[in-house]
């Protein structure tokens, strides 16, 4: 199966601080990947630097088969990413937000127009259109935040925490609509704090002081280290972790 | 092209959204002119003088005359002791005290009499003057006018076809004959609103992205740096030159200040100044995280200097030699030489070339050290 991420050795230090030590991994075409950890483990970090926002330290990567040191312009234009902050303009409306993001990649505007429709009918954002971003309930803006960095069908969607504080309800809609991307070939790269959404995974990481300590299918991974659930597990592998020194 | 288009147009509807910093993009220039032209004014009239008069004769009646008609003395207001004159200083009820010693209608007399040169080395008389030199400008002028006023009595008083001795008072006042502060300061202002703004607007937008992580999301898209800068850059430039433009109708039709060269000229030099403004709001931007600092920031480093460096307020040549060497980096410095020589000389470019093209340089360094730190930043 050809690779959508794949990264070797991938660090980031910020002056004595290495946020991202030696990460290696690699996420199939069409596949749902979990990137767990505890916070401040350098998940956003290590997402940053896949995104072209920050440049490694040491070790290499290729994003949709581009490096992510030479092609940053090719990746852009490939990958979609959806932030842990929203990060659309709230002055302007959820339409105003759509159309901005839609022609920055450049989409006709008749192709924009019809994407526009379709997204905001299956997200349910209809009605919301013509409001300002900023003043959308929680779980709206983030549906926005969805639409807009799917507009021009990313082959890879990077989503750093995007379902944080919205309600269990919401969370599963908003992941029947990852699986739907998925389901129609986008390669979905998702951090998360919520044990539950990360079952959803074909493949998990967790990641600890800026390392990766677990790689694998959830369900396998539960049963090699004999845990109950996802939860426990994550648990059991941080203090695990946690009682041998570390530098950090 | 296209994707500067978009941002651009996305920037314009921030701005027309945002109904309180158009308000202060458009009022603010009027009232600082109204505050410039009226509250702040540097003619100097209406020095208030006291005067101990020794002599009493009409002599110096006619000198006392000759002083308050001229238009720049008015009556102290209050008595003046004749034993302890500076009181009336300090006291601020006078800006100069006039003390005309016994002798001067002889003096005066002497003066019609002369026959030949010699005589008018002969005899010394001198009048007092006691100014408050608190105001140092106020000082010189009161100084100067006196001057003028007794080089006038002497004129008039001597017999014809002789001359001051010595004293050749030839003073002719070229481009503003009456030296009116309004027309020094409009052009200064319009030098001032256009940095003010284009760097205080670029720098809180571009902080502003930043707060607000729309910078991150947007540089995940194909869209350069480059392209984010001068397309969020590009409705500022539109308003600070409608913003100069405002200034400069109200500044000619309001305060009559004349405009007698090329109004083409002015707006292509209008247009390169405000990219070195934009410039180093840009550069401000990349260095603060937060819109409140790039606004403090920009206010530092545009708006002081500006006023104070350009030699908008203060000549240049009279400044300390460290100061005048840091004006060369004062883009308004060679924005305020070029606007004043085109609104009040009509020059043109081969008189203006040397600042023209220090602004030019200027802009271009401003502005390339601008995105490459822009860039390496978001590196």
């Amino acid at each position: 199966m050809p690779e959508a991420v794949t990264i070797d050795r991938l660090t980031k230090k910020f002056g004595d601080f290495t946020a991202v030590d030696k990460i290696s991994l690699a996420v199939n075409e069409g596949e749902v990947f979990g990137f767990l950890g505890a916070n401040g483990a350098g998940k956003t970090t290590a997402i940053r630097m896949l995104c072209g926002l920050l440049l490694p330290t040491s070790g290499s990567g290729r994003v949709g088969g581009y490096d992510i040191y030479r092609d940053n312009e090719k990746i852009k234009k490939s990958i979609g990413y959806m932030s842990q902050k929203f990060s659309l303009y709230g002055d302007l409306t959820a339409y105003e937000n759509l159309w901005f993001y839609g022609s920055v990649y450049q989409l006709e505007k008749r192709v924009l127009k019809e994407r526009i429709e379709e997204l905001s009918g299956d997200l349910g954002l209809g009605e919301f259109l013509d409001r300002p971003a900023g003043k959308l309930p929680l779980g709206w803006r983030q549906r926005l935040a969805l639409a807009a960095s799917v507009l021009h069908r990313p082959k890879i969607l990077f989503l750093d925490e995007p379902t944080g504080g919205v309600d269990p309800v919401f969370r599963r809609r908003f992941w029947a609509m990852l699986y739907d991307l998925a389901d129609k070939g986008t390669t979905l790269f998702v951090t998360t704090h919520y044990m539950d959404e990360a079952e959803y995974c074909h493949r998990i990481s967790i990641m600890h002081h800026g390392r990766i300590v677990e790689l694998g299918n959830p369900a396998e991974l539960i049963q090699r280290y004999q845990q109950p659930n996802l939860e426990e597990l994550f648990v059991h592998l941080i203090s695990k972790r946690s009682s041998e020194p570390t530098d950090a | 092209m296209h994707k500067l288009r978009f941002i651009a147009h996305k920037e314009l509807r921030h701005i027309l959204r945002d109904p309180r910093s158009l308000i202060i993009a458009i009022l603010m220039p009027i009232l600082m002119t109204l505050l410039y032209g009226y509250a702040i004014n540097l003619d100097i009239k209406n020095i208030k003088l006291a005067v101990i008069d020794f002599d009493r004769t009409s002599a110096s009646t006619d000198l006392i005359g000759r002083f308050y008609n001229s238009g720049y003395f008015s009556k102290a207001t209050g008595p003046v002791s004749i034993d302890n004159p500076e009181m009336i200083l300090k006291k601020g009820q006078a800006n100069a005290v006039l003390i005309i010693r016994p002798g001067l209608s002889e003096a005066i007399q002497k003066l019609k009499n002369i026959r030949n040169r010699a005589g008018l080395a002969i005899d010394k008389y001198e009048l007092g003057l006691i100014v408050d030199g608190a105001d140092a400008n106020m000082a010189a002028a009161a100084g100067s006018y006196s001057s003028i006023i007794v080089s006038q009595v002497i004129k008039d008083n001597l017999p014809p076809g002789f001359e001051l001795p010595g004293i050749k008072i030839s003073r002719q006042v070229l481009y503003n004959p009456d030296l009116k502060s309004s027309h020094f300061f409009v052009p200064g202002l319009i030098a001032i609103i256009l940095m003010m703004i284009s760097a205080l607007l670029t720098s809180v937008t571009v902080a502003r992205e930043k707060e607000s992580g729309t910078m991150e999301q947007l540089l995940t898209t194909p869209v350069t740096p480059r392209q984010i800068i001068i397309g969020k850059t590009l409705p500022y430039v539109g308003l600070a030159l409608l913003d100069g433009i405002l200034v400069l109708v109200f500044g000619v039709f309001h305060f009559g200040v004349p405009f007698t060269g090329s109004v083409l000229l002015l707006f292509a030099f209008g247009v390169i100044y405000v990219i070195s403004a934009l410039a180093i709001g840009i550069f401000i931007s990349t260095v603060v995280k937060t819109q409140q600092l790039a606004m403090m920031g920009a206010m530092m480093v545009t708006v002081l200097p500006s006023v104070m460096l350009s030699g908008f307020i203060f000549e240049i040549k009279n400044m300390p030699l460290i100061l005048q060497i840091i004006t060369h980096i004062v883009p308004a410095r060679y924005f305020l030489l070029i606007i004043r020589g085109i609104m009040l000389k009509g020059s043109g470019l081969e008189l203006l070339w040397v600042e023209a093209s220090f602004l030019i340089l200027m802009s271009i360094l401003l502005l390339s050290v601008a995105t490459k730190k822009f860039k390496l930043r978001v590196g």
